[in-house]
């Protein structure tokens, strides 16, 4: 009876507010999308002395706009001798997940698509899906180079996952819970970043490694692999590559924002700013895009057995230990 | 090692292809690497695709007309071609070249040298992954084409100098710009070492990485910065003085190891010294003739010369046999990236594939100039 | 090493009347060596010795056969060589490589240009040429040619 009436609740109320949130998720994917490409472009023109796009529209704004239509126009090729079914399905699995995430996010106070008490959990097991989308994107190429950049993105992403969560569990610690509304609840009186530096800087980093950014994008090496595992994909495919590519980093710097930067709270003491809490997270998440962006055209690629060694035995045990530390303190204190 | 592929490979090396289009390899190259998981096992550069037979051609042209496809062996330090040439066939007919003109084509040269390691510097952190510095350098570059320009009319392949001088005058305009270049130049050293040598990612990735050493260098009779990184002090502008280099003074920069951090090094101190180069010469320059009197075709005396210039890779030699016609009968160019990509067949096997961008890169080659 | 060790070293090769010092200002060299074929090795050898390196070898047709000419160099001071060594057509040379590793690729190019085969090559094969070119580029009887003269007309002997 009780089963019955769940189901019947989450038919009524919940599925509006689920499928009203997936539409809302999904203008939000495609325009943050177009406005990502465009301030990539921007920051590295300015970076590098240059101006980047201005043609098209005020300041260029309209340039990924021409430029997707530019892409869904083209032909979609398929080489010859590719495992086809993976072939096409490895562009749609690297874009679904993220999707996904997007529903435990907490936009503001009340926007949030479900309030899961599993949220984080859930954000992180669907962000490895990537992974596994990407080997197959680069398996079914059939080209020696996808499969190096494939093999490579694989085991760069696994190696981060360790470090990544081991800080997380510090702040969940904490927090004492995996809903993302609890845990931008147990900053009310201080953000973690203040007092959990450490953590938040490991986060970044592996967060930087997860998505592919530079300085760790070798499965994406333009100079030294061609394009590395999406290499052989042309047109919309190449598109959704793309497209996954940003969403992820959004997704990773919300997170960021949420469980180190207070979410959607104001900056302790400008409370009294009439500023609502949506625009605090949006700001505050896309700072973290630029930085990210920022440290993408000022530094050289890692060699992969560096990148490899630097997780291992410099980001995992830091981990560890962040862990250890914080356990005490949080037992002292509580 | 090329036509093995249709053989049966063990179960653990592949071959991988780094073919000739491929954003890193500047120029046709291929490099044959037979890899195991992804360390390198033997590799084999394949060269030739950009083989054009100027060696050929020069057989079949008077001596004034090849001039032009010198600049093209080498199409960043066209000038330093441009200028062994002449100066071969000015010693073989025993023209002498007025001081002007002589100052005049240090200076062109040296600015050429500037450029060809800008470009490099440019692109080898490109390829690391830093894509900034490229644009940095190439807005420096872009002052020097300028000035090569306003003065040759062309900004990449020259065909300036000329049997006996060098073709036009320089005004005071290019004697301003020059000393404008040399100042901001001077001032972008800290960019440069900010971004890019105090960079840990970018020491990590040339640190003790492609070590050549001078036993290795000798053998494969590699010259320029390589040499010169692994510590021999060898530089034809100091060993075989030509033009006016005894009058200036300069040093010749040195490395220790002889690795790819060295050699970076090397060129960086390079450029320095070329700025102080130009300087001296800009201060020294003479009034006079800029071409001294020549027939129109000259007609060297029967027999064989060689003359050698120090280029941005390494030792360029221009040999000539003459028969005593205005058409020579045999022109040789020793170039210096032969040597110095043969080296990577012995210095590959044994590192990462990702190192071989790294490598590649420090050791600066230019196809055209292997291919002529 | 100076150019005094390279000649102590070249006399015991090669007979002291075949060492042809040459003018340095002019022709860019400093001495000049008539060896034979089978005397190419020694050389190499010799100037192994004293510390030089293969700066180049470069080849030239003439109506007589084709002449090999190597040239070493040193980088302590200069003491530029070159080694004549006139063959004739279809003769082979040993090949230097096992003392020079420089000379592989100068001598694959003498020998897809020319046709002159290099006994002990370990690698034999074409490196600028196309592999599968049977032709022989830079020698006379090829393409646009404007002179073939013999050594006599050139050098006089």
């Amino acid at each position: 009876m009780a089963a019955w009436q769940n189901l019947v609740n989450f038919l009524g109320p919940d599925l509006a507010r689920i499928i009203v949130g997936l539409v809302g998720v999904l203008a939000l994917v495609q325009v943050n999308a177009l406005f990502l490409v465009w301030l990539e472009r921007k920051v590295a023109a300015h970076i590098q002395l240059r101006i980047g796009p201005k043609e098209v529209g005020p300041f260029g704004i309209l340039q990924t706009i021409v430029d997707g239509i530019k892409l869904v126009s083209k032909e979609l090729i398929t080489p010859r001798h590719v495992d086809r079914k993976l072939f096409v399905l490895a562009p749609i699995a690297v874009f679904l997940p993220v999707l996904v995430s997007f529903v435990v996010i907490p936009f503001s106070e009340r926007l949030l698509i479900r309030d899961m008490n599993v949220g984080l959990l859930l954000i992180f097991a669907f962000s490895t899906f990537n992974v596994l989308a990407v080997l197959v994107g680069g398996w079914a190429s059939n080209n020696k180079y996808s499969l190096l950049g494939a093999v490579r993105a694989v085991a760069q992403n696994v190696a981060y996952e360790i470090p990544l969560l081991l800080t997380v569990l510090s702040v969940v610690m904490w927090s004492n819970s995996l809903q993302m509304s609890e845990i931008v609840a147990s900053q009310s009186k201080v953000w973690h970043v203040f007092w959990m530096p450490v953590a938040a800087l490991i986060y970044l980093i592996c967060a930087l490694a997860e998505t592919n950014r530079a300085p760790f994008d070798i499965p994406e090496a333009e100079s030294e692999l061609v394009a590395g595992f999406h290499t052989e994909y042309g047109g919309m495919r190449f598109a959704l590559f793309f497209l996954a590519e940003y969403s992820n980093m959004l997704i990773v710097a919300a997170v960021a924002t949420t469980l180190f930067f207070g979410g959607w709270r104001s900056f302790p003491g400008l409370g009294f700013l009439p500023v609502p809490g949506l625009i605090w997270f949006f700001a505050k998440t896309y700072l973290l895009i630029f930085v990210a962006m920022w440290v993408r055209w000022t530094f050289p690629r890692l060699r992969f057995d560096q990148l490899m060694n630097f997780c291992w035995k410099i980001m995992i045990p830091a981990a560890l230990l962040h862990l250890i530390v914080y356990a005490g303190i949080i037992k002292l204190v509580r | 090692m090329a036509n093995e592929f249709l053989e049966p490979i063990t179960e653990q090396t592949f071959y991988l292809n780094m073919g000739p289009q491929h954003p890193s390899t500047h120029g046709v190259l291929r490099l044959f690497l037979k890899l195991d998981g992804e360390y390198i096992v033997e590799a084999d550069p394949v060269i030739g695709y950009g083989h054009r037979g100027h060696e050929k051609m020069a057989e079949s042209h008077l001596y004034e007309q090849f001039l032009p496809n010198t600049s093209r062996m080498d199409y960043l330090a066209g000038l330093i071609f441009n200028h062994g040439y002449v100066a071969a066939v000015e010693k073989m007919v025993g023209i002498e070249v007025p001081p002007r003109a002589e100052y005049i084509r240090v200076i062109c040269a040296e600015l050429n040298r500037i450029s060809s390691h800008l470009l490099w510097f440019g692109t080898y952190v490109m390829d690391l992954g830093g894509f900034t510095p490229f644009l940095y350098s190439f807005d420096d570059r872009e002052n020097i084409l300028d000035i090569l320009d306003r003065v040759s009319g062309s900004r990449l392949t020259y065909s300036y100098c000329r049997f006996g001088g060098v073709s036009r005058d320089v005004d005071d305009e290019f004697i301003t710009a020059t000393h404008q270049f040399v100042e901001r130049l001077r001032s972008r050293w800290d960019d440069y070492h900010n971004l890019v040598t105090k960079n840990v990612i970018f020491i990590h990735r040339a640190k003790d990485v492609g070590v050549i050493n001078r036993e290795l260098a000798l053998r494969f009779g590699c010259t320029g910065p390589i040499l010169r990184a692994a510590g021999v002090p060898y530089d034809i502008r100091k060993a075989e003085p030509y033009s006016v280099y005894s009058e200036l003074d300069f040093e010749i920069p040195t490395g220790t190891k002889g690795d790819a951090l060295d050699r970076y090094l090397v060129r960086l101190q390079e450029m320095e010294q070329s700025l102080h180069i130009i300087e001296q010469a800009l201060e020294r320059l003479p009034d006079g003739a800029i071409k001294a009197a020549v027939p129109n075709k000259v007609r060297p005396p029967r027999g064989d010369y060689y003359f050698a210039v120090e280029s941005a890779r390494g030792a360029v030699g221009f040999y000539i046999v003459s028969d005593g016609t205005s058409y020579p009968y045999r022109l040789k160019a020793r170039v210096p990236s032969y040597g110095n990509l043969q080296v990577l067949t012995e210095v590959l096997p044994g590192t990462l594939v990702a190192d071989t961008i790294s490598i590649l890169g420090s050791i600066d080659i230019v196809v055209p100039e292997v291919d002529r | 090493m100076s150019l005094e060790d390279l000649k102590e070293e070249l006399s015991k090769v090669v007979e002291p009347g075949d060492m042809v010092p040459r003018d340095y200002e002019k022709d860019g060299c400093l001495l000049e060596i008539k060896a034979r074929v089978d005397q190419v090795e020694a050389v190499a050898k010799a100037a192994l010795e004293a510390d030089c390196f293969l700066e180049s070898i470069a080849a030239v047709d003439f109506t007589n056969g084709p002449q090999i000419i190597y040239q070493f160099n040193s980088c302590t001071s200069i003491s530029r060589v070159l080694v004549r060594v006139q063959l004739s057509r279809g003769e082979s040379v040993v090949s230097i490589g096992s003392i020079y590793d420089a000379a592989l690729w100068y001598e694959r190019e003498v020998f897809e240009l020319f046709g002159i085969r290099f006994d002990n090559h370990p690698d034999l094969r074409r490196l600028l040429l196309p592999e599968d070119a049977d032709f022989y580029p830079l020698l006379k009887d090829y393409g646009k040619v404007h002179a073939f003269r013999s050594t006599e007309e050139i050098y006089g002997e």
